[in-house]
């Protein structure tokens, strides 16, 4: 794809400004890295970065039926969310796969956000337009109004608190609410991609430069998608095209808890029992990579997923889907570049902060 | 880039080829590559060929193919990268050198200058 074809977001620019390497993700012209992917991991482990990720959707929900409707279309139970209170979710579809895995804000009563994938935006719009019909809702793509910027960090709260208007401690993890930061109006959620605690600030598009610039000053460093790809591998959170798709059962990761007991679309097809299992391996030097042979004594048995050299931890790691009949073993062997390499279940998460 | 080294040659994928034929990668692409986390690199004694992809240098990110800048033989490898691979980051010129081949023929390589007018 031609560069100019990608889209760009508020930050393009400051981007720029701060030395990122761009890259084309998901149809976007994203910051891969700026000073060094490791030291940018590094620091979000151990102090606070901010990463820009106005690449994803939002989605607005309004209308009498709004938690009906939402109870239809993905399968975690809306219904116990609270105004203020942000949940995990996904989207089925009827072939026991994932439109998307996504995250719903309850704004207020028959009123949510829904927070989803850059590269899903125009399927999941699609897909929720055509189940809507029947319910009395309205649906707004402000995919294009909000930037996103993730704050995440050990020293997040800490280094937000005196340019919040609101007392940072008593928003518990999930927590959803407006607030003012450096007199900017935004909306912070204490949720997360990285496994450290945190805040994903929404802010208005023509307000993100400068609240970027303002994050910066305050001492939060700048992080790129590829510290932000290893440091979700490391703490064990899926990622869409991934461990999750279309025609991948999700029920097969370590995620069952958001298959609730409840009618939804798709739900026939989360019945049937997933014929694999995601794993995680460690390898003792070689990074692998997804789409990688895993094998047992030699024979295939799946995949990996997602793979890298991990930061924290100073060896490999990665995630993969194997048949279910062989998850129970816990030797394996991938397969990098025609030779076999020793490599062993390990648990997920990789890192606990 | 500035300091790309005049006493070697070039090929446009960015490995470099010294006159005893010592192999590595430039400045230039140690930096594209970010950091270093494994190399692998071919047996001694094994013949390669002019743009023949021989060894492979992983960053956190990414795999790369590294092309044989010469044809001929491999006589030596760099063991210290084994332990430490950031060497190609941190002394791409010098200490994070690749491979050795005892050279037959040289492939389609630059001088520094041209290397380093390809490179921007």
């Amino acid at each position: 794809m031609d560069n100019t074809e990608l889209k760009r977001t508020p930050l393009h620019l400051a981007h720029l400004r701060a030395g990122a390497k761009m890259v084309p993700f998901g149809g976007w012209d994203m910051p891969v890295q700026y000073a060094g992917l490791k030291a940018e991991h590094q620091a979000v482990r151990q102090s606070a970065g901010v990463f820009d990720v106005s690449h994803m959707g939002e989605f607005r929900i309004t209308g009498p039926d709004a938690l009906a409707f939402l109870q239809h279309v993905t399968s975690n139970d809306v219904s116990k969310l609270n105004a203020g209170r942000a949940q995990y979710n996904w989207l089925p579809n009827d072939i026991g796969g994932l439109v998307d895995d996504i995250y719903i804000y309850m704004v207020a009563e028959n009123e949510y956000l829904m927070v989803v994938n850059a590269s899903n935006i125009d399927k999941d719009w699609a897909h929720l337009a055509r189940l809507s019909h029947g319910y009395n809702v309205i649906l707004a793509n402000e995919s294009d109004q909000w930037a996103l910027l993730a704050v995440q960090g050990p020293k997040a709260a800490e280094l937000l608190q005196p340019h919040s208007d609101t007392d940072l401690s008593t928003k518990k993890k999930n927590a959803y609410f407006a607030a003012k930061l450096f007199g900017i109006d935004v909306r912070l959620a204490r949720t997360g991609y990285t496994g450290e605690d945190g805040f994903e600030v929404f802010v208005e598009a023509h307000s993100a430069e400068i609240m970027w610039d303002k994050l910066l000053a305050a001492g939060f460093v700048p992080a790129g998608l590829g510290a932000r790809d290893t440091l979700r591998l490391e703490a064990g959170f899926p990622l869409y095209g991934h461990e999750f798709g279309d025609d991948i059962h999700p029920l097969s990761s370590h995620y069952t808890w958001v298959a609730k007991d409840k009618d939804h679309h798709g739900r026939a097809g989360l019945q049937a029992a997933p014929s694999q299992k995601l794993i995680g391996l460690r390898l003792e030097k070689v990074p692998v990579r997804g789409g990688y042979p895993v094998k047992v004594g030699g024979k295939v048995v799946g995949h990996v997923t997602s793979g890298s050299s991990s930061p924290s931890l100073g060896y490999p790691v990665a995630l993969a889907l194997v048949d279910a009949d062989s998850a129970g073993a816990d030797a394996f062997e991938v397969e990098v570049r025609g030779k076999d390499h020793a490599a062993h279940k390990t648990e997920v998460p990789f890192y606990k902060s | 880039m500035s300091n790309t080294p005049s006493d070697r040659k070039y090929a446009a994928s960015h490995e470099w080829l010294a006159a005893d034929g010592t192999v590595g990668i430039s400045a230039f692409a140690q930096d594209q590559l970010g950091d270093v986390v494994y190399v692998e690199l071919p047996e001694v004694g094994r013949e390669v060929k002019a743009g023949e992809a021989v060894a492979v240098v992983e960053s956190v990110k990414t795999a790369s193919d590294i092309y044989a800048p010469a044809s001929g033989k491999i006589v030596a490898v760099n063991e210290e990268l084994s332990g430490s691979p950031e060497l190609v980051n941190s002394a791409p010129y010098e200490g994070g050198w690749l491979f050795q081949i005892e050279v037959t023929e040289e492939g389609d390589l630059l001088d520094a200058a041209a290397y380093e007018a390809q490179a921007h």
